[in-house]
């Protein structure tokens, strides 16, 4: 019971907040000079007034601002100002699956890599693999992808010809291993640096003493129990990971010319497309906030000494 | 490390027969008890407080005999002396002092040696040369990161693009440091509702990617010049990397705020902001110092993000960012353009992020979480 009250009043909470996220952008878009309809050339004021008129930029800023949060609330974004003939709607139906194939991937791989990395580092505390890990990570810290990235498209594109160097071609297919590599890796070095300091204090604790003690195996200790609770903070990660994987779509949307949300988000900012700016503002929050809902949920799961 | 957990205690033989002290007294000091209450001892918090009681990893009564006078090892003496015990640490202190010293003494070199500037566009020459090159084609020391794609000396830009992202790095940390202790002690020394709300607000904020409000107000606002860009900039990463920075400086004030020498400071009628700022703030500022550290090199990263989609700083200045933004126009026929400016900046992160790691595991051995 308590934790249906749990979720509902966290969804009561993310509507709004979505709102806020939305308004203050907006404010932003219209406190800013000058707008989508003031081109370098000077319009006639009859049709700069008709153009106002019609998208309704003539009328007080609250009557706007209403009717833009209406349009939300209603999930219609409206018609992108630049894409003339395509929905906002439609620029999200064909922009998500590929941010969303590429973001997938790349937290998967950096799942998988870091969380290996990490238990082996934990259970040779102090060796040379330990800090031959530790030393990996702290350079997947510290490598911007907007470096690695072209730098892996110069070694594994244009001088083995190995993979292609750009372009989407869909969503299993080889080019998207390079964009993936690139975001992934400074995932894979934060999860292997929680993965580690969690399970070195998990291993220390009581209860693997005991599971040691009753005679299991060593595997069984570290699959079994030790896991369990050491993976806590890199669940915990996920939350603030979603947001990190945007900007870094971003980049690497960019670098490989991929149709992607993030690149048409930028485009939509250098435009001043402001409907498409919203849209997907709104889209981003909305699925970040629904993401740390599931992802303090799934804590519960885990750890039952959680209490809501 | 189990040599540096060993307290040096001389042995019985090397020292004097009888110890000048009551037997049973808390040797503490050569002359026994210290005087008033017991200090407690919290992980160093206040050890530098009262010097006279301070016992680090050295032995005060050995110092007392051999003739030197008895000082306690300080927090910070101690927290310097595991500081280089760690190699990484001292290898990322070695490369950012060298680095800070080629940013700010570099370009003026330069200038003096070979006469070129970051914005010097020879008038004849204006194409890339590879590193070592000279327009002939012939090997020369002039250009030792090669040119870009107008003729200018690549290493001169990489210097002056360092100063910009170095500068935009520790500014923004600053802002964020003044928001992040303002935020976070007055939420915690003053408690309750007051604390529920602040916190409840930085929580919500966590949420929110706010990089993508960042991008709207950059691209929006900025772009009219690229002074005012560079502003724009400082404010709105420092705005936005300040939330972790609270939170951290909360706990500590939570941690200090019953202690006696705050009820102390309210007894004799120290303000509310006073007792906040001058006496709770600087007993907490080992771990902000560790975190301000780790937040440069992440301000660094984020200027440099918003630097390469074209938002962040713009001609005549560069950054590490812009500049890698222009090299990668290039990667195909003139990869260094990219490498240079891509490969300084990642060693200049990896450096910072080695030392600010150093720093927590020196200042707090508890604390060691990554």
């Amino acid at each position: 019971m308590s934790r249906f009250n749990f979720i509902l009043r966290r969804l009561l909470v993310t509507v709004p907040m979505v709102l806020v996220v939305v308004a203050l952008t907006w404010a932003l878009i219209r406190l800013a000079p000058g707008s989508f309809y003031e081109g370098e050339r000077k319009l006639p004021p009859t049709i700069e007034k008709n153009i106002r008129a019609r998208y309704g930029l003539d009328q007080p800023w609250y009557v706007q601002y209403g009717k833009v949060m209406g349009n939300i609330l209603r999930l219609d974004f409206g018609n992108s100002l630049r894409y003339e003939n395509e929905t906002v709607n439609e620029i999200l139906r064909r922009t998500v699956p590929v941010s969303a194939a590429l973001g997938t991937c790349a937290y998967l791989l950096a799942l998988v890599v870091g969380i290996t990395l990490g238990t082996v580092a934990a259970l040779r505390q102090n060796s040379k693999i330990d800090y031959g890990a530790m030393t990996l990570t702290m350079l997947g810290i510290s490598f911007p992808n907007f470096v690695l990235g072209p730098i892996l498209v110069l070694v594994f594109a244009l001088s083995l010809y190995w993979l292609p160097p750009a372009r989407w071609g869909g969503f299993p297919s080889r080019s998207l291993i390079l964009p993936v590599l690139t975001l992934s890796f400074i995932y894979m070095a934060y999860i292997a640096r929680l993965t580690r300091a969690g399970m070195l204090e998990v291993l220390r604790s009581d209860y693997i003493r005991t599971a040691r003690a009753k005679g299991l195996t060593e595997a069984q200790v570290v699959w079994r129990h030790a896991m369990r609770g050491g993976l806590l903070p890199v669940v915990s990660f996920t939350g603030p990971a979603l947001a990190l994987l945007i900007s870094g779509t971003v980049v690497v949307e960019r670098i490989f010319a991929m149709p992607g949300l993030g690149n048409y988000f930028i485009n939509a900012n250098l435009n001043r497309d402001e409907p498409l700016i919203l849209g997907i503002v709104a889209f981003t929050s909305m699925t970040v906030l629904i993401f740390n809902l599931l992802v303090d949920v799934a804590y519960a799961y885990i750890d039952p000494r959680i209490r809501y | 490390m189990s040599e540096e957990r060993t307290p040096k205690v001389p042995t019985e033989e090397g020292r004097e027969p009888r110890p000048r002290w009551e037997a049973g007294a808390p040797a503490l000091t050569p002359e026994g008890t210290p005087r008033g209450a017991p200090v407690r001892v919290r992980r160093g918090e206040e050890i530098h407080a009262f010097p006279e009681t301070a016992v680090g990893e050295g032995d005060v009564r050995g110092a007392e005999e051999h003739g030197e006078p008895a000082r306690g090892t300080s927090l910070w003496r101690d927290a310097w002396r595991r500081l280089l015990k760690n190699k990484l640490a001292v290898f990322g202190m070695i490369v950012v002092c060298f680095i800070a010293v080629a940013v700010l003494i570099g370009p003026a070199v330069i200038r003096w040696t070979t006469g070129f500037t970051y914005d010097f566009m020879p008038p004849n020459q204006q194409q890339s040369y590879a590193p070592f090159t000279a327009p002939d084609g012939e090997f020369s020391p002039s250009h030792p990161m090669g040119t870009d794609s107008a003729g200018r000396d690549m290493l001169a830009r990489v210097l002056q693009g360092g100063r910009i992202s170095l500068m935009v790095g520790i500014i923004s940390t600053f802002v964020s440091l003044i928001i992040g202790v303002t935020w976070g002690a007055t939420a915690g020394y003053l408690g309750g509702k007051v604390d529920d709300l602040m916190m409840r607000i930085v929580d919500v904020l966590y949420a929110i990617p706010y990089m993508m409000i960042v991008i709207v107000l950059l691209a929006f606002f900025g772009g009219r010049s690229p002074l005012q860009q560079i502003f724009l900039l400082f404010a709105a990463l420092g705005a936005v990397s300040w939330l972790t920075m609270a939170r951290i400086v909360r706990g500590q004030i939570i941690s200090l705020k019953n202690q006696e020498f705050v009820l102390a400071a309210r007894a004799t009628g120290v303000s509310t902001p006073k007792i906040i700022f001058r006496h709770l703030v600087p007993n907490a500022l080992g771990p902000v110092i560790v975190y301000a550290t780790l937040t440069i090199p992440s301000v660094m990263l984020q200027e440099a993000f918003l630097s390469f989609l074209g938002l962040g700083v713009q001609a005549p200045y560069a950054s590490w960012g812009s500049l890698a933004q222009e090299g990668i126009q290039n990667i195909a026929i003139f990869p260094w353009q990219l490498i240079f400016p891509g490969v300084t900046m990642a060693l200049t992160l990896f450096s910072l992020n080695c030392l600010g790691d150093g720093l927590r595991d020196a200042l707090d051995p508890q604390m060691r979480k990554f």
